[in-house]
């Protein structure tokens, strides 16, 4: 009698270890599945920061908005005199948004969001203002820090850099 | 009976030939009589997943249209056309749009193989959905069938998820930004969009990671589920003994059930309809050429920039709710009202003629008549209101009113037609289906054909 139920209870526990050990498997086939599945750090130049250089500060009037397609953003110039760098990315759905000098606006093509020259939002469905990078402003020379676009729920004046 | 005399050797030695071919077929490939017919089903392998015999009322073409059969030739004749695809395409942002280009002017029959693969893919789209529409008409989706609705289901998220990997390849202008508009969609849910987004994505921006993904997934992974999840499909419809039957269920059957063999009733009707769909789509491929825009070009968005036509409705409830309820919130509640179908309670379960009753008809009609109206009607005068209203939209003016609201439109109206047609469960179910269906189908003719630069309402002839 006593030795069934040791025969018994050894069962149920050998069991119960290959359901923990079959358990274990799944979860360690999961997760490589899943670390898979991470999205991969981009190989080009912009993983770490890198600084862009966008010239002299001369050379952008104030009041206006030059863009920069080799580093995919804008660069504003207030009419105070004071850069602000915008990612050019909608907030809404990631389009590329054209300025449109005509009307004073960024108007995005896919969902017709328009942003004012800081980048703030003028009209639906973009939730946030633009996203910008830091400027600084280097012996009258002005230089961008591209690398991941600072998100913002309101523009201030912190956000902007003078000369 | 089978006899034990069947596998018994012959008395004559057999040539090699013919030893190898009986090795191969066992059984006789072409059967002549009945027992053989029987015989052939059973033995192989892909026509076990078949019925052995099936109803004759279930033969009738306008009973199904074949639109479960016409899924699984669009899907064979994609997976052919496909695989020389995949022979000229090279999935880098360098090389994929030179590749598909060189494919149309270099190779022989390139683009006109191109061209089936697209046409297939889109017509796939219709005709599941079709197929979709019709068990739900015809209530295929009572006793055993309830959990093959919900397959079903998953086949249709695997088809739309093939086709949207499929849409990105190309690389051009169209592609690009449309899965940059989807994937942007992504990010509007709550606490995990980013990761989401950037895993859909394989890194924070679209490019050779997003390419790889896609490849991967549109070629190897989806395709092979799909035979999987497909194989799973049919062979429960075999289980419930073939398709529904298209006499009512309430009523006695005025006489006994005929049943007939499926070889040859069955699948030589099938084989007719194959034929003439994969000739309906040949001169089409011939006819009109698969769309290639310019190359990707991640510095300007064609205006206007659209999903891929499927998802396009996703993206005009993007104009009119809260991000968080048009991207979370309605396709959630969509998906779940879909898979909840078969579940419901029935009291009785219709099933059998083309929208169960005559008064199953008439409710569908006026909910398709309804929802489609209803939703014009809203888009147009959201449309003309919000070109005066500034700001970004709000969680309960943008969410939960218009939800709530839609709500209790959609109880109204079955109410009314409880009251007024003396409409049963099934019948309201099916009706509030149809609604459904029809807001969802008018949001998408809207977003194709009716939204003209910057997503503004426009005619489409200008």
């Amino acid at each position: 009698m006593s030795e069934s139920i040791q025969e018994s209870s050894r069962r149920s526990f050998l069991g119960r270890l290959w359901l923990v050990l079959g358990g274990v498997a799944l979860a360690e086939a999961v997760w490589i599945v899943v670390a898979f599945f991470q999205p991969r750090r981009r190989s080009g130049a912009r993983d770490a920061e890198t600084i862009y250089v966008a010239g002299p500060v001369e050379r952008f009037e104030p009041g206006t908005v030059t863009p920069f397609p080799d580093g995919r953003f804008y660069l504003t110039r207030l009419a105070d005199g004071g850069f602000l760098a915008l990612n050019r990315e909608c907030t809404h759905l990631g389009c590329t948004v054209p300025w449109v000098a005509a009307e004073g606006r960024f108007v995005c093509p896919c969902h017709a969001s328009s942003f004012d020259m800081r980048g703030e939002v003028l009209g639906p469905p973009a939730p946030r203002p633009l996203d910008h990078f830091p400027v600084r402003i280097e012996n009258r020379i002005v230089k961008v820090v591209l690398g991941s676009p600072i998100r913002r729920r309101v523009v201030a004046d912190s956000q902007v850099t003078r000369a | 009976m089978p006899q034990r005399g069947d596998h018994s050797p012959p008395l004559a030695p057999e040539g090699l030939v013919r030893r190898v071919w009986r090795s191969v077929f066992p059984h006789p490939v072409l059967p002549r009589s009945e027992r053989e017919r029987r015989r052939t089903i059973l033995e192989f392998f892909v026509l076990h997943l078949r019925p052995v015999r099936v109803l004759r009322s279930t033969l009738r073409y306008t009973h199904t249209f074949g639109l479960g059969g016409s899924s699984l030739t669009l899907v064979a004749l994609m997976v052919g056309t496909g695989a020389l695809l995949m022979l000229a395409y090279e999935p880098t942002p360098d090389r994929a749009y030179l590749s598909v280009v060189a494919l149309e002017r270099d190779t022989l029959f390139g683009g006109l193989v191109r061209n089936i693969h697209h046409w297939c893919a889109n017509i796939l789209v219709v005709v599941v959905l079709a197929h979709l529409l019709r068990v739900l008409f015809t209530g295929g989706f009572h006793g055993p069938r309830q959990f093959n609705w919900v397959i079903g289901c998953g086949l249709l998220g695997l088809v739309l998820a093939a086709n949207f990997t499929g849409y990105l390849l190309p690389w051009d202008q169209l592609a690009y930004w449309a899965v940059t508009i989807c994937t942007g969609m992504l990010g509007y849910v709550p606490w995990i969009g980013g990761w989401l987004q950037a895993v859909a994505r394989g890194g924070p921006e679209i490019g050779a990671s997003t390419l790889v993904l896609f490849y991967a997934f549109h070629t190897t992974l989806l395709p092979v589920l799909l035979g999987l999840v497909m194989g799973l499909h049919f062979w429960r419809v075999r289980k419930a003994g073939g398709v529904v039957d298209p006499r009512p269920s309430g009523e006695p059957p005025e006489s006994e059930p005929q049943h007939v063999s499926t070889l040859p009733e069955l699948l030589l009707r099938e084989l007719a309809a194959a034929l003439a769909l994969v000739a309906v789509v040949c001169v089409l491929a011939a006819l009109v050429d698969a769309p290639l825009g310019a190359a990707a070009n991640p510095g300007m968005s064609p205006n206007p920039s659209k999903a891929p036509w499927y998802f396009v409705g996703f993206q005009e409830l993007q104009l009119h709710f809260h991000p968080l309820f048009a991207v979370v919130v309605i396709p959630v509640a969509a998906v779940l009202a879909l898979l909840a179908v078969p579940y419901l309670r029935y009291e009785p379960e219709m099933s059998g003629p083309w929208f169960l009753s005559a008064r199953g008809r008439r409710s569908a009609a006026l909910a398709a008549a309804a929802g489609a109206a209803a939703t014009a009607v809203l888009v147009v005068v959201d449309g003309l209101l919000l070109q005066s209203r500034a700001g970004t939209p709000g969680l309960i003016g943008r969410g939960l009113l218009p939800a709530a609201g839609f709500l209790v439109a959609v109880t109204g109206f079955r109410r009314l037609l409880a009251a007024r047609l003396g409409a049963v469960k099934a019948e309201i179910v099916q009706a509030t289906f149809v609604l459904c269906f029809a807001v969802w189908a008018m949001l998408t003719v809207v977003g194709v054909f009716f939204r003209g630069p910057g997503m503004a309402l426009a005619w489409p002839w200008g």
